[in-house]
């Protein structure tokens, strides 16, 4: 116990001795943040696409506006309350809520629309390649009867199994189930990951599997899901939710920012404002992140090299 | 030897009981067939009652806005800012935070020493480098900022709340009360309003942790005022004491080593919350691991978990060895070391202060990607190996106990399930289980949802069978045996202060998205409280009592069913009781995995606006289930234990 | 033993405290019980059936002189412990008077309470009552403390009563590093410490064995000896009770049933529970002459060897055996009467 503690004392020595060459903090201080950009609180919403939004406009902020970003990791519902109490200033990637954009929109007056994001929100039921590979017809759900028995696990009494996904997304499956009298019904996984690990154990181990997804994803660099044909979705087919037959509508996903934000001044709500790119952009970085392990920084700074022009249309430069 | 001719008193009462059971339980299912589908008071995902939406109309009618939850919210994020600019943060217009790890490791050690002893210390010093080494040192500092800061205001309020619930009968009762609604209210449920309250981030998860984690602090200081030996509260009051004199100088300072296991079971629920807060934006450990989810990538998950682990163990130990300390205080040796040491921490504060290798954690040897690629390999391996055994066990489970037992509780009448439980209840526990009963069941139909409740009852049930099975297996042999119990604790450790998404990814894969996954995370959650309450009932049997039994020749299986389980009776019911609460703790967790029925209600409730009030209603329910389960064991508990007394004065 | 007749019966007037009617009930609406006389009138079991109450103290009246031991005596549940916690309102009593030098006790406020707790009572526990995270020294001066002595003052007391009761060296030792015997003498000398006019003793040595018990019985008498304290004493033990009592008083299920010295309880019995209880007294060790005297007869000689009436049996035993004519029995000068063989006899070989 005694030489434990002489150890202890020699130990502390000797790091007083070896850390009399260090360098010492502060000596290579980063140039100084600042010009007028300021600071803005960006939410980053839990799926990775969302990431890959937020990780580009962070890094031409920070890097080309010398603004300071501090992302807040919120649930979709939570981060809408963050405007009115000045938390959140900016969403980078909107789907739907119409009836958030009514609160905090038209009634509360605390955000404002930013425009698109330029990415196509699609939604859907998909099976794993392999399935639509070995039942081509099951991508018509006028089939998906047939195949019902295919579907059934210890979960779905007896019909075949819809798996649902996170609770925080709107899903019309159990009025689409009744509706198109499909003998399925709707289990609810309970989150992403839950969706993500059945389909990726579905495809490895060719297990039928029918489930609630959504492009962009960054799940598709992975395993290429095929989407069922509902019928065609038409302007106000769903505007009962209980009457509903028809697929999910296209969204435009979309950017909400902050009264206070957008009323600022400030040169990162023009970046927010432009910025606009595509399906193919944002699963490109969002690969890197979730398949390449790349920070979002890294992954940001790479996409941004190789897509100088673009960024440049958004900050206003030609 | 009088327990024994106790434990054969209740096996001859038991068969009656046992039989108006079994009639009654075949009365249900025959019913059952006759009835099925009347009055199930079904209600779809998607779908509310009025109840649901008035609640959700309501929910800003207060917070936001308010200046008495503005003042405390800004005073708590003040607080917790603080804090990180001490030990995580860039602050003070440097790059570094105010003290760097060299200086954290250093304080820490030190105290740990102080207040426990040197072993404890090398083992902060060794677990805070594990992690700084982990390459989570700034996000070990945040989750540890939030959990000092959480803890530190449980206690401003717990210790008083518990000082006055130990010197009053009527603040006990009351705090007991409330206290259990506390601990079986999911977190889930809060989380959301406190938003409303106290808007995102760390005010939000701080107070959040607070509600969590204030209960056992409360509970173990009313406890301990309470068991201060009732002469020397009166030796004091006859030396004509004043209330105050006898409160510092004899009540506070004598219940000092029980406060002390109140503040280590904050700590440990003030760390398992913390990570859940991260779902509102609070900083740390939490966050590492729901990204790494958001991938699947359970390598990362688990180096983030397992940095918690550490944390939490080193933690525990501390604050054990603290309690455990002496009342002497240091002799002239100790205070000569402590000041020396205390010139040592200066001196590496100012190390960390000032030379960069000091402040920030090096990078170069990282073992965090190490132990992340280990534990993603593990994992498929696992996998691969038990993918498809791990199906067929569920799908016997399921299909075998755990539909007909939902069916039977979601096929039957509303009515004729209350009937059945309550008569249940009052063959167990007379009018004290029944009552409850009776009210939880009424006030569950009220919520809406009915069939929701009743499916998570009856996971709940089959899981907390498994658990107490799993944990008086595991209890006895570790009650038994010293070395099993060194080789298991720091298992149950971990199980207990693992965050359970870390887990969730491997259990999707080997058992896909069924309740029975929810099953099996619950297990895992609750099983470590219930082994360790049951080992520690077994040991606290009278060595005498077990000798007693061993000279008459009992075998080993006798002494245990005849002397250890019986008369450890009151812990048994105790860990049942735990295990109850811990698994029912874990039902929102189960909703992520496929649960469905109340967790995922209640999760809904926290993403999506419209279904706030269904959630809200949800989580209350599973409180009303709790509640009722927990007043019929303790009522049959009670019962059980009169017939021994009697049995025992013969 | 010393001086057992010097107070033969105590005027109120001239009692340090007296207690008068005093009744402590338990249980719901308790002030009803001692009210009402038909409540009062019955016993135990059909008290408790009736109203839920159990009267720990019932309708106890006694004084207790300046200087004396009083010795409360019982077995355990006769509520010993209740009156003597009721003494100094530790306990609330339900009813009756408490007068200690003239004043009323049951009508002091708190904090008067607290100032006679602090300078005329002290009590010691059965169980010690120790404070386990002090040490010796501290747990002596917490009365001192309490009442907001200096700590030189208080130190230098703690010592002097520290070296009294024969703990000096183990001063800046804890309780639990000490037996059982020296844990006792830290509560004696944290009850002795604030210079009390009352010591009251809770069942004190109970929890000792029975060698250093009688050591802290002998020391008790020793410090009566020295100090001169009025003391209250509670005890089941008998031959605690007659060693150190100048009086006793015997209590059964709340009431009492005898109030007198020693030899009184052993040489008149009030009644057949009294009887039990001394039964196997040696009574040679506790009668005094003057309970056995008897007239002479007439064909004796009254020339035989003279006695005090309060010599013990047995010191007289050898001397009257010896004697081929019976003792006389003489008390200033009067002669009270005789004692001869058979009466020495029937004390020491008869055990009732």
């Amino acid at each position: 116990m005694k030489k434990l503690r002489y150890a202890g004392v020699l130990t502390a020595v000797a790091l007083a001795l070896a850390g009399c060459g260090g360098q010492k903090v502060g000596e290579d201080k980063p140039a100084a943040a600042g010009k007028d950009c300021g600071t803005f609180n960006l939410t980053v919403s839990p799926w990775v696409g969302y990431e890959a939004n937020a990780a580009v406009v962070s890094y031409v902020a920070t890097k080309d506006l010398g603004c300071k970003v501090v992302k807040k990791d919120l649930k979709e519902e939570i981060a809408w309350q963050g405007f009115s109490t000045g938390e959140v200033d900016v969403n980078l990637e909107n789907w739907g809520h119409e009836d958030l954009k009514k609160k905090y929109i038209t009634d509360d007056k605390v955000a404002v629309e930013a425009g698109s994001t330029g990415v196509k929100g699609i939604i859907g039921w998909y099976v794993p390649p392999w399935m639509a590979a070995k039942y081509p017809d099951i991508t018509d759900w006028k089939n998906l009867n047939k195949y019902a028995a295919l579907f059934k696990t210890s979960e779905s009494g007896g019909k075949g199994q819809l798996l649902d996904g996170d609770p925080s997304y709107v899903t019309n499956d159990e009025a689409l189930v009744k509706n198109l009298s499909l003998n399925y019904k709707v289990v609810q996984s309970g989150s992403e990951t839950a969706l993500i690990q059945a389909f990726r154990d579905a495809e490895k181990n060719k297990k039928p599997l029918l489930a609630y997804f959504y492009e962009p994803q960054w799940f598709f660099n992975e395993v290429k899901l095929v989407k069922i044909n509902l019928p065609a979705y038409k302007a106000g087919c769903d505007a009962d939710p209980a009457k509903v037959a028809c697929d999910y509508p296209p969204y435009d996903l979309d950017k909400i920012v902050s009264k206070k934000f957008a009323d600022s001044g400030s040169p990162a709500y023009d970046l927010v404002k432009n910025f606009k790119w595509t399906n193919e952009d944002q699963n490109a970085v969002a690969r890197m992140i979730a398949v390449d392990k790349m920070t979002p920084d890294q992954a940001a700074q790479k996409w941004v090299d190789q897509n100088q022009s673009k960024v440049n249309t958004w900050l206003g430069k030609n | 030897m009088a327990s024994i001719t106790g434990s054969v008193e209740i096996e001859v009462r038991r068969p009656r009981r046992s039989v108006v059971v079994g009639v009654l339980l075949v009365a249900w299912v025959a019913l059952y067939f006759v009835l099925r589908g009347i009055d199930t008071l079904v209600l779809g995902g998607q779908e509310t009652t009025a109840l649901h939406r008035w609640l959700t109309e309501h929910r800003d009618d207060v917070g936001q806005g308010n200046v008495f939850f503005d003042a405390i919210r800004i005073a708590v994020d003040h607080f917790v800012v603080l804090l990180q600019d001490l030990i995580s943060q860039p602050s003070f217009d440097r790059p570094v935070p105010a003290i760097g790890w060299l200086g954290v490791i250093a304080i820490s050690a030190y105290c740990a020493w102080a207040f426990g002893n040197w072993k404890v210390a090398v083992l902060t010093a060794a677990g805070l480098g594990f992690v700084g080494l982990q390459g989570l040192w700034q996000e070990s500092m945040d989750t540890l900022s939030l959990t000092i800061a959480a803890v530190l205001l449980s206690l401003l309020v717990a210790i008083p709340l518990g000082i006055w619930a130990g010197l009053s009968d009527r603040a006990f009762k009351v705090a007991t009360l409330v206290l259990d609604l506390m601990q079986t209210l999911p977190t889930f449920v809060y989380l959301a309003p406190l938003t409303l309250f106290f808007a995102i981030g760390p005010a939000a998860a701080t107070i959040a942790t607070l509600i969590y984690a204030a209960p056992p602090a409360v509970r173990l200081t009313a406890h301990a005022i309470r068991s201060v030996p009732p002469e020397s509260v009166e030796a004091a009051r006859s030396l004509g004491s004043t209330r105050g004199q006898t409160l510092t100088k004899v009540l506070l300072p004598m219940s000092r080593s029980t406060v002390v296991v109140g503040i280590n079971q904050t700590i440990m629920a003030a760390l398992s919350m913390v990570t859940v807060a991260a779902l509102i934006d609070a900083p740390g450990l939490g966050q590492t691991v729901l990204k790494a989810l958001q991938t699947l990538d359970v390598g990362v998950a688990f180096n983030a978990g397992l940095a918690i682990v550490v944390i939490a163990i080193v933690l525990d130990r501390v604050t054990t060895a603290a309690g455990d300390r002496p009342w002497r205080t240091a002799n002239r040796r100790r205070r000569l070391l402590l000041a020396a040491g205390a010139v040592a921490v200066l001196v590496a504060v100012w190390f960390s202060r000032t030379y960069v290798w000091a402040a920030e954690f090096p990078s170069t040897v990282n073992v965090g990607s190490r132990i992340a690629v280990i534990a993603s390999d593990v994992t498929d391996w696992v996998q691969n190996v038990f993918g498809g055994f791990t199906y067929g066990v569920r799908d016997a489970v399921t299909n075998g106990l755990l539909n007909p037992l939902e069916g039977l509780l979601t096929g039957s009448p509303w009515w004729l399930v209350t009937v059945v439980v309550v008569a249940l209840a009052f063959v167990l526990g007379g009018w004290r289980g029944a009552v409850p009963a009776a009210v939880c069941l009424g006030l569950l139909v009220a919520t809406g949802v009915w069939q929701d409740s009743m499916v998570t009852l009856a996971s709940t049930l089959l899981a907390t069978v498994v658990v107490v099975a799993v944990g008086l297996a595991l209890g006895v042999w570790a009650g038994r045996n010293r070395r099993v119990d060194t080789w298991i604790r720091p298992v149950l450790d971990a199980g207990q202060t693992m965050p359970p998404f870390v887990y969730l990814v491997p259990f999707l894969a080997l058992f896909g998205t069924s309740r029975f996954t929810a099953i099996a995370a619950a297990v895992v959650f609750a099983v470590p409280v219930t082994t360790k309450i049951v080992a520690d009932g077994i040991r606290a049997v009278p060595v005498a009592t077990v000798e007693a039994a061993n000279s008459v020749g009992s075998s080993s299986w006798q002494v245990i069913s005849k002397v250890q389980l019986p008369v450890a009776r009151r812990a048994i019911t105790l860990a049942v009781n735990q295990g109850l609460i811990y698994v029912l703790s874990m039902v929102v967790v189960g909703g992520l995995v496929g649960a469905g029925a109340l967790g995922y209600d209640v999760a809904a409730g926290f993403a999506q606006s419209e279904l706030y009030g269904k959630g809200l209603a949800a989580g209350l329910a599973i409180v009303l289930l709790g509640v009722m389960l927990d007043r019929i064991t303790q009522a049959a508990a009670r019962r059980t234990e009169n017939f021994t007394t009697r049995g025992d004065k013969r | 033993m010393t001086a057992q007749l010097e107070y033969p019966d105590i005027q109120a007037s001239d009692a340090l405290l007296s207690v008068q009617d005093l009744w402590k009930v338990f249980g719901p609406k308790a002030q009803r019980v001692p009210r009402r006389p038909d409540l009062a009138a019955l016993d135990r079991t059909a008290l408790y059936a009736k109203t839920g109450c159990t009267a720990a103290v019932r309708d106890l009246s006694f004084d207790v002189a300046p200087g004396e031991v009083f010795v409360v005596m019982g077995l355990s549940g006769s509520g010993k412990s209740t009156l003597v916690r009721c003494l100094t309102r530790l306990i609330e009593p339900t009813a009756g008077r408490l007068v200690f030098e003239g004043e009323d006790l049951r009508a002091a406020d708190e904090k008067r309470l607290r100032a006679l707790r602090r300078s005329k009572f002290s009590m010691v526990f059965q169980h010690f009552g120790l404070l386990p995270h002090r040490k010796v020294i501290d747990n002596v001066s917490y009365g001192l403390e309490i009442r907001g002595e200096s700590k030189p003052d208080r130190r230098r007391r703690a010592q002097e009563v520290i070296d009294l009761v024969g703990l000096a060296g183990n001063e800046h030792l804890y309780p639990e590093q000490l037996s059982g015997g020296m844990q006792q003498r830290v509560g004696l000398a944290r009850a002795l410490a604030n210079d009390p006019d009352v010591l009251l003793f809770d069942e004190p040595f109970s929890a000792l064995d029975p060698l250093i018990r009688r050591e802290m019985q002998t020391e008790v008498v020793r410090l009566h000896r020295e100090v001169g304290k009025t003391m209250v004493f509670i005890t089941h033990d008998l031959s605690e009770a007659l060693k150190l009592g100048d009086r006793i008083l015997l209590m059964r299920d709340g009431a009492a049933v005898q109030l007198g010295t020693g030899d009184e309880l052993v040489g008149a019995p009030a009644d057949d529970y009294v009887r039990q209880f001394v039964r196997d007294v040696p009574r040679a060790d506790v009668l005094t002459l003057r309970w056995i005297v008897r007239e002479p007869r007439p064909d004796e000689s009254l020339d035989g060897p003279e006695l005090g009436p309060d010599v013990l049996v047995r010191e007289a035993t050898r001397l009257v055996l010896e004697s081929d004519r019976p003792v006389k029995v003489v008390d200033g000068g009067t002669l009270l009467g005789v004692i001869g063989d058979e009466e020495i006899l029937a004390v020491v070989a008869d055990t009732n």
